[in-house]
């Protein structure tokens, strides 16, 4: 190579890189916002934790043929959800959690993971109540949501609250435990309301998460399912494992706990 | 630049505008003979596609299993082969995830099937886009629209770096979130949409801003099926004592700088991975010098009278 074909070449080269970075100044920015997650598009039971899901999934929509009730759908641009991924809006059409769980063994790409075999482990999503516009809440007999739920009695249970307006009736406040709910959007799709009282959105969209150096006092209200938590918690303040005490809970922690006490409730 | 690009630069520029002594015969049967490579493409393409949308829409199966599910970026044959975009997964591989066994086998067998056949068989053979942009350069032709300006068509290859460059930064598959060719066939197969605006901007762009501007300059995955296409074992082969250099496939190529008559005399045939093996310059060829060949043939016949094309075509040159 002669000077100025050398010269000429590194002139060429350092021309194209400035194209390609300012190409590459649009397609960043453009790929970064397709990419976000969208609170009700829900994906598919077994998925892998949504950053991972959409670098892996490559959009084949193989899930979306394999699922015999048309829950899913093949998101397309500027849709509820990233551009050709699997997702479905639970008031359109739920999860109906088939036990064999098609939608995954199909997935070529691993987004969709294949040790995933146990349909009630699925998360999809999460359902939270308005209790501003619950039937049941509001003192009405309702609880739809509790009677459609795959995993009733557990994922949704029901809280006898007395009724402080009629004062000789009860209330069947349906109640939400993150523990169980899969996520299916049964409940949502079911609610009778004008616009769903219940939906089902992503769970970190929904929940808290208690600090890492969180630990439990006197008197409180707990639940195993506090995320990360919760099997720590039940064995801090389980009086039968005294080999689990943890630093910080005293003595008088040792009958505090109840599971599944909702705030509201007299013991 | 190259001494190789300075070669293929001079015939190209020579030879733009419109086919100058190809004659299309009068009779439909005729015709028909000149688009056989065309009519042989545009079967394949909408033939995939129907299998594709076959089986999504109408359930077909072939020994009770759904005969082609999924899109071309991944999908299964008969409900066992996979099959996978190796480009894509390549991309899945540098946004730092590793694909499951499937899409790595798929991955595999297309990428094995398009080193025999030759990368860009892709391209011209199955990619939906290329019907579009064709159109575009039919209507372009006809129209006698000129470009308003020109990129390199080596700007690919900057697009494909830049892919898997973004891929790595943003941690997923940078193209496979914007390809038009993505979203074409996805689109084509389970309901067309918004994304379809991609599509018609293809067209607008390769009709009004640049002649084979998608296709032939910038795709990403153009570009890494030209590298796969190197190693191609289906060729046009080249016989230099029929050319008379008119040119004409030059004029018909699709791909800027492929036919290049000193390196096609030399090697017998069209060795860019570039070439699309799309036909147009066989069927156009008035001296019939162009043929689709195996390439260990080629090299074979090449050998056995490579003397007397080489002399040939060196006086050929000098009068050109």
């Amino acid at each position: 190579m002669s000077k100025p074909d050398r010269r000429q070449f590194l002139i060429r080269t350092a021309q194209m890189t400035g194209v390609a970075a300012c190409v590459g100044a649009v397609w960043y920015p453009l790929v970064c916002s397709q990419a976000q997650a969208s609170a009700h598009a829900l994906r598919p039971p077994g998925a892998l934790p949504e950053k991972d899901f959409m670098a892996q999934c490559l959009k084949c929509g193989q899930c979306v043929l394999a699922c015999p009730y048309d829950t899913l759908k093949l998101s397309t641009v500027a849709d509820v959800a990233p551009v050709g991924t699997p997702y479905f809006v639970a008031r359109d059409i739920p999860c109906e959690m088939c036990v064999d769980v098609p939608c995954v063994p199909v997935c070529p790409s691993g987004a969709l993971d294949r040790n995933f075999t146990d349909i009630t482990k699925a998360r999809m999503g999460l359902a939270v109540i308005d209790e501003e516009t619950c039937l049941s809440w509001r003192g009405l007999r309702c609880e739809v949501c509790y009677r459609v739920c795959p995993v009733r009695d557990k994922a949704i249970t029901l809280n006898l609250v007395h009724n402080d307006t009629t004062n000789h009736h009860a209330r069947f406040e349906p109640v939400i435990h993150s523990e169980h709910c899969t996520g299916c959007g049964k409940c949502e799709k079911a609610c009778p309301t004008e616009e769903a009282a219940v939906r089902v959105l992503w769970p970190q969209f929904v929940q808290g998460k208690l600090g890492e150096h969180y630990s439990p006092s006197s008197g409180e209200v707990f639940k195993t399912q506090d995320v990360g938590k919760g099997t720590d918690i039940a064995k801090e303040l389980n009086p039968g494992d005294k080999n689990q005490a943890a630093p910080g809970v005293g003595y008088f922690n040792q009958s505090g706990g109840r599971e599944g006490v909702i705030p509201g409730e007299t013991p | 630049m190259t001494e190789k690009q300075k070669n293929m630069a001079s015939p190209q520029k020579k030879a733009r505008g419109p086919i100058r002594h190809f004659q299309m015969p009068d009779t439909f049967g005729g015709k028909l003979y000149v688009w056989r490579f065309l009519i042989a493409r545009r079967l394949v393409q909408i033939g995939v596609l129907i299998l594709f949308i076959g089986t999504v829409h109408w359930g077909w199966t072939l020994f009770n299993q759904p005969v082609l599910s999924g899109n071309l970026s991944s999908s299964r044959f008969l409900g066992v082969i996979p099959l996978s975009d190796p480009f894509a997964v390549l991309q899945v591989i540098a946004s730092r995830h590793w694909p499951f066994m499937d899409a790595l086998i798929g991955a595999a067998i297309i990428l094995l099937t398009y080193l025999l056949l030759g990368g860009r068989v892709f391209c011209s053979w199955a990619c939906p886009v290329n019907m579009v942009t064709d159109l575009a350069n039919w209507l372009r032709e006809k129209l006698g629209m000129r470009s308003l300006f020109i990129v390199p068509p080596k700007t690919r290859y900057w697009g494909l770096l830049l892919a898997l460059v973004l891929s790595f930064a943003i941690g997923v598959a940078a193209f496979e979130w914007v390809s038009p060719i993505a979203i074409m066939h996805r689109e084509l197969i389970y309901g067309i949409g918004v994304g379809f605006i991609a599509v018609l901007g293809i067209f607008i762009f390769d009709l009004l801003i640049m002649a084979r501007g998608w296709c032939g300059h910038i795709c990403p995955l153009g570009a890494f099926w030209s590298i796969v296409g190197r190693t191609g074992q289906v060729r046009v082969a080249f016989d230099d004592a029929s050319c008379t250099r008119c040119g004409d496939c030059v004029r018909a190529c699709p791909e800027p700088l492929v036919l290049d008559f000193k390196e096609a005399a030399q090697h017998g045939m069209v060795r860019f991975g570039e070439c699309t093996n799309c036909g147009k310059c066989i069927a156009i060829c008035p001296e019939n010098s162009l043929s689709f060949n195996l390439r260990a043939c080629i090299r074979n016949n090449d050998s056995s009278s490579q003397s007397v094309h080489a002399s040939q075509s060196e006086s050929r040159e000098e009068k050109l």
